[in-house]
This record gives C-alpha cells, sequence and structure tokens, in this order.
C-alpha cells in the first residue's frame, strides 16, 4: 500500500528511476528514458513538473505515453504533478541512450547510426550481422523507422531511422 | 494582430490537415504495400502538424476552441487550405504530383519560419522541417521515375501537372494582416517563398522531362474562403463522426 505523497518527498532522481519503468507502446523493448522524449525532470517546492517531447508531429503513442507516465507516477504514489508536452527543441535520435540502441539490435530492429561517425543507414542486419542491406522503403511500420532488406539472409527487417 | 495571426495558423493547420485526410483515402489503395505505408505515414506526420497548428491556432484565438472543434465543427467557408490539397487522389502520378508541388512548397516555409521571431511559430516549423526532408525526397524521386519513366508514366504524371498547375499560386496568396506579420519577423514574404519554389520545381521538372503548362488560368482565394467543389465532400466524411456522435472517445 503506498500513500500518496508530495513530490517534496521524492528526488529528481528517483522520478528518473520511475519513469525508466515506462516502456514506448510501439516499440516496447525501449523505455521513454531509451528514447530520449523525457527532457526535463523538476521539482519545485512541492510540485513536479514532467516535460516530454514527440518524437514525430503525428507519434500516435504520444498520448499514451503520457497517460502510461501518470499511471506510474499514481503507482509510485506521487501526487502533484504535470506532464507537458513541448515541441522545441525538436527530437532527435541523437538522444537516444547507448542502451537503447542495444536494446533495439537485439529486439530485431537496427539502431539509427546517427552523429559524425553514423553513416545514416543501418551498420549491419540485426538477424544475420551482415553489412549487405539495402534500402526498401523510407517508410516503414511506424513513422520512426525505414524497410531496409539483408542481401545475405534475404530477410527484411526494421531500421530506426536517423532524425 | 492576434486575428492575422490566427488565421495564419489556420492557414498552415487546414493545409496539413486536408492533404493529410487526402493521403488517408489510399489507405489499403497503395499500388504496392511500401507505397500504401509510405502515403499513410507521411499523412500522420501531416495531421500531426495539423495539430500543432490548431492547437496554436486556438490557443491565439482564445474562444476556448481545441484543435478538435476547429478541425471537426467548422463548415467549409471557414477552411483555409491551399485549394491543391484539396484536390483529388487521382491516380498515384497525381497524388505524387501534388504531393511533390506542397513539399517544396512547405519545405521553404518552414524553413523560413523556423527563424520566426515568434517561438511557437518556430518550433512547429523546426519539428516539421525534420519530417517534410522525408516526405519530399519520396515525392521527388518518384517525379523523376515517373516522368522520365515509361510513355505511360511519363503522360500520366504530366497530365497531372496540367491539371493541378492551376491551383499553385494560391499557395503563396497574402490576405489583409499578412504585411504586419511580416514586418514583424513573424511569417515570411510570400513572394520569396515562391522565387525559392519555382526554381525547385522547375529544376525538377526539366530533369523529370516534363513541361509546366503555359496560359493557364490560376484560381486562388483558398484563404478567404474559397473552394473547389471537392472540399465539401471530403469535410462530409472527415468530420461526419464527431458531428454524428458529439465528444465521442474511444
Amino acid at each position: 500500500m503506498v500513500t500518496d505523497a508530495s513530490p517534496s518527498e521524492f528526488s529528481e532522481r528517483e522520478i528518473w528511476n520511475y519513469l525508466s519503468e515506462v516502456h514506448d507502446p510501439e516499440v516496447p523493448v525501449l523505455t521513454v528514458i531509451d528514447l530520449g522524449i523525457v527532457r526535463k525532470v523538476q521539482i519545485i517546492n512541492d510540485s513536479l513538473k514532467v516535460v516530454i517531447t514527440p518524437t514525430y508531429s503525428g507519434c500516435p503513442a504520444m498520448n499514451t505515453i503520457e497517460e502510461d507516465i501518470i499511471a506510474k507516477l499514481k503507482e509510485k504514489g506521487v501526487s502533484n504533478f504535470t506532464v507537458e508536452t513541448v515541441l522545441a527543441p525538436a527530437w532527435t535520435t541523437e538522444w537516444m541512450s547507448d542502451e537503447g540502441k542495444t536494446k533495439l539490435k537485439e529486439f530485431g530492429i537496427a539502431p539509427p547510426q546517427s552523429g559524425s561517425k553514423g553513416s545514416g543507414r543501418p551498420e549491419a542486419c540485426p538477424n544475420c550481422g551482415s553489412k549487405e542491406t539495402k534500402l526498401k522503403s523510407e517508410f516503414g511500420s511506424t513513422a520512426c523507422k525505414a524497410l531496409y532488406i539483408c542481401l545475405e539472409c534475404k530477410e527484411p527487417f526494421d531500421y530506426f531511422k536517423c532524425h | 494582430m492576434d486575428s492575422a495571426l490566427f488565421n495564419f495558423c489556420l492557414w498552415m493547420g487546414d493545409s496539413s490537415l486536408i492533404l493529410g485526410h487526402r493521403l488517408s483515402e489510399w489507405t489499403g489503395h497503395g499500388p504496392i504495400l511500401e507505397e500504401d505505408i509510405a502515403m499513410t505515414n507521411i499523412g500522420l506526420d501531416l495531421v500531426g502538424q495539423a495539430t500543432s497548428w490548431l492547437t496554436l491556432a486556438g490557443e491565439i484565438e482564445g474562444a476556448g476552441r481545441s484543435e478538435d472543434d476547429l478541425a471537426y465543427l467548422r463548415d467549409l467557408k471557414a477552411f483555409k487550405n491551399a485549394l491543391l490539397v484539396e484536390q483529388l487522389n487521382g491516380d498515384f502520378g497525381t497524388t505524387m504530383m501534388r504531393q511533390y508541388l506542397f513539399d517544396v512548397y512547405q519545405m521553404h516555409l518552414m524553413k523560413e519560419l523556423s527563424d520566426s521571431k515568434d517561438e511557437r511559430l518556430a518550433a512547429i516549423a523546426s519539428k516539421s522541417l525534420k519530417e517534410i526532408k522525408y516526405h519530399i525526397r519520396h515525392s521527388s524521386a518518384w517525379i523523376k521515375r515517373l516522368g522520365d519513366g515509361t510513355a505511360e508514366s511519363h503522360d500520366r504524371v504530366q497530365n497531372a501537372l496540367n491539371a493541378l498547375w492551376m491551383f499553385t499560386d494560391d499557395l503563396f496568396e497574402s490576405v489583409n494582416g499578412d504585411q504586419e506579420l511580416i514586418d514583424s519577423g513573424i511569417i515570411p514574404n510570400l513572394s520569396e517563398i515562391k522565387k525559392s519554389w519555382e526554381k525547385d520545381v522547375m529544376e525538377l521538372f526539366k530533369e523529370a522531362t516534363l513541361e509546366i503548362p503555359e496560359k493557364v488560368f490560376m484560381m486562388k482565394g483558398s484563404r478567404n474562403g474559397i473552394h473547389t467543389e471537392h472540399l465539401g465532400f471530403l469535410l462530409a466524411e472527415m468530420q461526419f463522426l464527431p458531428r454524428a456522435y458529439p465528444d465521442a472517445k474511444w
């Protein structure tokens, strides 16, 4: 039994930990922290503010994510909090954690190869590890993914696009 | 100024909403599975952008109207979307031509709006711009491939260009109130956007062996609520559910 406690009884670190238990509904292997969509956790006096940002403007998971965050904080006994959505600065795959990228790969989705060293395309087929892959469609099963085909094992796979 | 800004946000939001809806009509009808998914993905981005613009429009108006109220409870003459985006899907080539003409326009517009002195507009524009870059890669690749493809594919996209060109001046129409927003650095000068747009589309059409039709009557007026016959049918379908079942939730 958890009794409601005001945010001043929690540390920001604890809130971040709670949020790392909230998963993305479309790519459930990733948490909202792995994705980098939680931008800020702020406790001022007696109230908590959680700031999130969408991956894509039309991401249909955003409402569910907000509801899941609310449910998680309530479950942990936090009261008096707000969840705010901001658009700027615009989300980028640069914010995805290394742990998130590893999890994606294990799940069968090629992680984004962004940043100065990134090629912008999948490093290897997540199924067989071959580097011989080909773009099939820039638009995959969700807005954040593209569809590739492995030329070695012939399997199609999702690639989490650099954004 | 608020009423001019409200109108501008409606213009942006309505064009994205109506084109997003048009693309959603392709769901299950795409020529191949990848294109079915691509068009609906792009449609989803556009509806998402429309949500941001219409939410902001509602806030600026200050009358308590939400983005859903604005999308579902306004009648035809209150819609400000560009005439181009309400045109019928036609064949795949027509949909790609409509998309390409709009993508280039939207890209230049959002690029400039990313530097708007109004942070709210800049935020929506910067976010949208990242998505538009995928859209334009997709539509321009198809225009090149179809234009410079077989005689059949060439004729189809050329016919699409002939039919849609008359709605392109309308994309850059100014209305009363714009000048003040331009002077304050909130929105860009539309004639400048038109120049950048023309340069890009002419270059691509050359590569795609397509010709811009000459002596075309240019239809305008969308920002004053003047539309072609197609918008009414679209709204009837799009607005049916929230009007028949007000406040329906699922």
